[in-house]
């Protein structure tokens, strides 16, 4: 078991420096080669040839491409200072640059944000954990009745249903018609109940997309493991068939869950744009966002790094969890 | 007819009362039928047997002749965990060491499995769960019966697996399925199934999905442990070579019903029905030099949703012409005695089987 999660973390921080080498190289390289000016997007297409060259000198986008990649690693890890063009300036780690809008430091930036997108991802998978494993092994316990039909096609509508649909749709009802809860967002520091309250929404709209879909593959999983051998075993054992289900069958049907929920969460703590910006939630999908629209390149890059990051660190935890699960894993 | 089975015997006339048999396990007139789209399948249609303690019986028959199906009947195992709209039907009676299995709570059968009765299984990789040890499984299906903690059930679980012959059972305990060659697992399933003494043990091709070598010794710790434990045993089997190590007694399954019963000798040695004839036939035997071929049967078993009428093996069975009136096709033999505790059901004369088998068939064997 320890022999497995030390080369998992060894294959995650190999990983972590791939993936910041291939990140720098879609930012800084690929425009170079397309032709376009890194520097021009940092000062806009009117500017005067002295102040792009400045910005050039500054971001050291002058430099041979190795060392600008040395520079962008290194200062991730160790900081780094800007000193081309004149004035110094010193980025501490880790650095991710400046933004090119607000000449932000991009790490406070995200920091500010990654909270607010870490609390909608969670709390919602919390929720749909919940209704969706619930629903599936109801569904799958009670197939062919209409409580399956009828569950099975309400998660039909939670997969198919987009959130800008769903989402207004509860803003409509539950904030402007029903006057329930309060639209905005209250940081969690400032007061939970706030927090809580503006949260609630966002969650159950996330959630339903996704309680739909671990509803569908909890059943479809449950209906196999009920089909196993060895749940057969469990029940010529004399076992009680709330522990067949509850233990035998559910341990075997966590396993493709598992995978599931690390990627998903993975890809959420990335930015749920589509949430956050239906429900103005500042997090990093809204970030990213606005990043976007503004050709912004160092907070989309840190950003897209942030969700690399999440993502590594959730297939690490799966990985971990899937051992814990199944002994089989341990050995290969 | 009670004087027959308490001779030890382990199979007998079905009766028709409902009152508790003397023989430890009877199961009378058992039917178990599936609700499909296409229609009824009649699994089991009408099983009749009896057995001792201590007594070995042989089910035989091809796939889907009823066997497995009548053992999941015994244990209770049809109804328990049954999701869904569409339910099993089981009717008829099963009586075990005096309580009817088929009309009694649900809970209190499931009380009985495991403890009372309890099974092997063809498979043993799949039929043991992947995520837990060998010994987890063993102490889980003590304790279910047991009110002991978790350390004197994993000493339980140790010596029995070093019972069944497991080498260095205290470090094996910890091993998981797969871990294990197929024999040691098949060996641990047997620990698991024994781990509680039942009285009966139902073993469902126990050595199919093994190695022929390891295949010996599975049977040889059977019969041992049966030995010891002096349980019923059932063994489930297509191969004629498996009962014939084993059993007392022999139950030929085809189509859901007993085509033939005795005891093992007669049914080896005088079998009076064609569709044993067949088995044997098809039999490969190290014992016998003269025959080049096995002699397949002919023909497919037969769909349980469309049973054929009359004698459901007559479109198979070379004889099915020789009885008057075209009766083999329209009229449904029952199980007639044949000999002593020895019945078959067809429907050519008792002197012209006696005649076909030692004339016909007995040399080419």
């Amino acid at each position: 078991m320890l022999a497995y999660l030390i080369r998992r973390l060894f294959a995650a921080a190999v990983m972590l420096v791939v993936i910041v080498l291939v990140v720098f190289s879609i930012f800084f390289l690929f425009p170079k080669w397309a032709g376009v000016d890194v520097a021009l997007s940092f000062v806009g297409k009117q500017a005067d040839p002295a102040a792009v060259e400045g910005v050039r000198q500054k971001l050291g986008l002058g430099e041979p491409i190795y060392t600008q990649a040395w520079e962008f690693f290194k200062g991730i890890f160790a900081g780094r200072t800007y000193s081309g063009g004149g004035d110094v300036t010193n980025c501490p780690a880790p650095c991710f640059g400046y933004s090119f809008r607000t000449e932000q430091s991009v790490w406070p930036v995200l920091t500010d944000r990654l909270p607010v997108t870490l609390g909608l991802a969670l709390g919602a998978a919390v929720l749909w954990l919940i209704f969706g494993l619930a629903a599936g092994v109801l569904s799958a316990l009670k197939r062919g009745t209409l409580w399956d039909r009828t569950a099975m096609v309400v998660a039909l509508a939670g997969v198919s249903l987009p959130i800008y649909f769903t989402g207004m749709l509860s803003l409509a009802i539950f904030v402007f018609g029903l006057k329930w809860f309060n639209g905005d967002y209250v940081p969690l520091e400032d007061s939970f109940s706030g927090w809580f309250g503006g949260m609630i929404l966002p969650w159950i709209t996330l959630a339903f997309l996704y309680a739909a879909m671990y509803a569908r593959i909890t059943r479809a999983t449950m209906l196999e493991v009920l089909g196993e051998d060895y749940i057969r075993t469990a029940r010529a054992k004399g076992l009680r068939e709330q522990t067949v289900i509850g233990k035998h069958a559910m341990r075997s049907t966590m396993t493709p869950i598992l995978t599931m929920l690390g990627m998903d969460l993975g890809a959420l703590i990335g930015g749920a744009i589509l949430t956050e910006t239906t429900f103005s939630l500042p997090g990093l999908g809204q970030a990213v966002l606005n990043a976007i629209k503004t050709q912004d390149l160092p907070i989309i890059l840190g950003v897209v790094l942030i969700t690399s990051l999440a993502v590594l660190i959730a297939n690490l935890v799966v990985d971990v969890m899937y051992a814990v699960i199944d002994p089989r894993v341990r050995l290969s | 007819m009670t004087e027959l089975s308490k001779t030890g015997a382990a199979v007998g006339e079905p009766t028709s009362n409902s009152s508790a048999p003397s023989s430890f396990l009877e199961v009378r007139d058992l039917k178990v039928h599936f609700p499909t789209d296409d229609g009824l399948v009649k699994s089991v249609d009408g099983l009749s047997f009896q057995l001792e303690k201590g007594k070995t019986l042989g089910i035989v028959g091809e796939s889907g002749s009823g066997k497995s199906v009548t053992s999941l009947g015994i244990m209770g195992l049809h109804t328990a965990g049954q999701y869904g709209k569409r339910k099993a039907q089981l009717s008829g009676e099963i009586w075990l060491d005096g309580t009817e299995l088929l009309s009694a709570d649900p809970d209190h059968v499931r009380k009985l499995r495991g403890r009372q009765m309890a099974m092997i299984f063809q498979d043993p990789l799949s039929a043991l769960h992947p995520y837990y040890t060998i010994g987890q499984q063993i102490v889980e299906a003590y304790r279910i019966h047991h009110d002991v903690d978790k350390k004197t059930a994993k000493r339980r679980a140790v010596e029995m697996l070093d019972r069944v012959g497991i080498p260095q059972p205290d470090k094996r305990v910890d091993s998981y399925p797969h871990e294990f060659s197929g024999g040691m697992r098949q060996r641990a399933m047997i620990a698991m199934s024994l781990v509680n003494n039942p009285e009966l043990l139902i073993a469902d091709e126990p050595t199919t999905a093994l190695d022929v070598t390891v295949q010996a010794q599975i049977l040889d710790l059977i019969r041992d442990l049966q030995k010891e434990f002096g349980s019923a045993v059932i063994v489930i089997t297509h191969d004629l070579g498996v009962v014939a190590e084993l059993a007392d007694d022999i139950l030929v399954m085809y189509g859901g019903r007993c085509v033939e019963r005795g005891p093992a000798e007669k049914v080896f040695y005088e079998p009076r029905h064609p569709y044993t004839w067949g088995l044997l036939g098809s039999m490969p035997r190290l014992d016998r030099e003269q025959q080049e071929r096995l002699i397949p049967v002919k023909g497919s078993p037969p769909s349980l949703i469309n049973i054929p009428s009359g004698c459901a093996f007559n479109p198979r069975c070379p004889y099915a012409d020789l009885p008057k009136d075209n009766v083999t096709r329209t009229v449904r033999p029952e199980l007639a005695e044949v000999g002593s505790r020895h019945w078959a059901a067809c429907h050519l004369g008792k002197e012209q089987r006696e005649r076909i088998w030692t004339e016909e068939i007995a040399p080419k064997l």
